[in-house]
C-alpha cells in the first residue's frame, strides 16, 4: 500500500512516527517529573505543555501534507477531510460546552480535548470522502 | 462536465495507471475524473490534453 503514497504522503507518516514517539516521550518524562515532585512554579508549566508540543506538531505536519501534496485531487480530499475534523471537533466541544453550562455532565474534559476531538474528525472526513468521492485520499 | 477520457485511454490501450504515471498524478485522480466525481484544474487539462495530442475541447464537454 505503502508504494502507492504520494512523497508528501510518505514524508507526513514519517514525520507523525517522529512526533507520536516525542509525544509517549514526553508524556511520561512529565508524568514521572510531577510525580517526583520536580515540577514546581514556572518548570511546572513547562513541563505540562510538553506533551502538548507534538500535538501541535501534527496539526504542522497536517497543514504540511496540504502545502507539498501535488496532486490536486488528493489535495482537495485532505482539505475536505480537514473541514469535515474541524466541524466534527466544533460541534462536540460546542455541545459538550453546553451540557457543561446547564451541569448535565461532569465539568473537564477526562483527557479528551479538542485536538482528540479534531483527529478522529480527520477519520470522519476520510469516511465521507470514501462514500462521496470514492476513495479516502493517499494518506488515511 | 463529460469528459472523453476512459474512450480516449481504452484506444490506446492504457490502463488508469498508465495515464496517471503519465500525468504524474495518482491513479485515483484519474478515476475521479474518468468518473466525472472530480473536474481538473485548468492545467491539469492541459496537460491531459498534451498527453493525448488532443484539445482540450476534444477531451472535455459542457454537461
Amino acid at each position: 500500500m505503502t508504494r502507492n503514497w504520494s512523497p508528501a504522503a510518505r514524508r507526513y507518516t514519517l514525520r507523525l512516527a517522529v512526533l507520536m514517539t516525542a509525544y509517549v516521550a514526553l508524556l511520561v518524562f512529565a508524568n514521572l517529573m510531577f510525580k517526583q515532585g520536580y515540577a514546581k512554579g514556572a518548570l511546572a508549566y513547562g513541563l505540562a505543555l510538553l506533551p502538548a508540543l507534538p500535538i501541535i506538531g501534527v496539526f504542522w505536519a497536517v497543514m504540511r501534507l496540504l502545502i507539498e501534496e501535488k496532486d490536486e485531487f488528493l489535495r482537495m480530499l485532505l482539505v475536505r477531510q480537514c473541514l469535515v475534523a474541524t466541524g466534527f471537533c466544533l460541534t462536540v466541544m460546542t455541545v459538550w460546552e453546553w451540557l457543561q453550562n446547564f451541569e448535565l455532565v461532569q465539568p473537564g474534559n477526562g483527557g479528551f480535548g479538542a485536538a482528540f476531538f479534531w483527529f478522529a474528525g480527520l477519520g470522519v472526513g476520510a469516511l465521507y470522502n470514501r462514500v462521496t468521492m470514492g476513495t479516502a485520499g493517499g494518506c488515511q | 462536465m463529460n469528459n472523453r477520457l476512459k474512450v480516449l485511454r481504452a484506444e490506446r490501450n492504457w490502463s488508469q495507471q498508465d495515464l496517471a504515471e503519465r500525468l504524474e498524478v495518482s491513479r485515483q485522480s484519474v478515476n475521479a475524473i474518468e468518473t466525472g466525481k472530480y473536474d481538473p484544474s485548468l492545467p491539469l487539462a492541459f496537460r491531459i490534453a498534451d498527453v493525448f495530442g488532443l484539445s482540450i475541447e476534444d477531451i472535455f464537454q459542457r454537461d
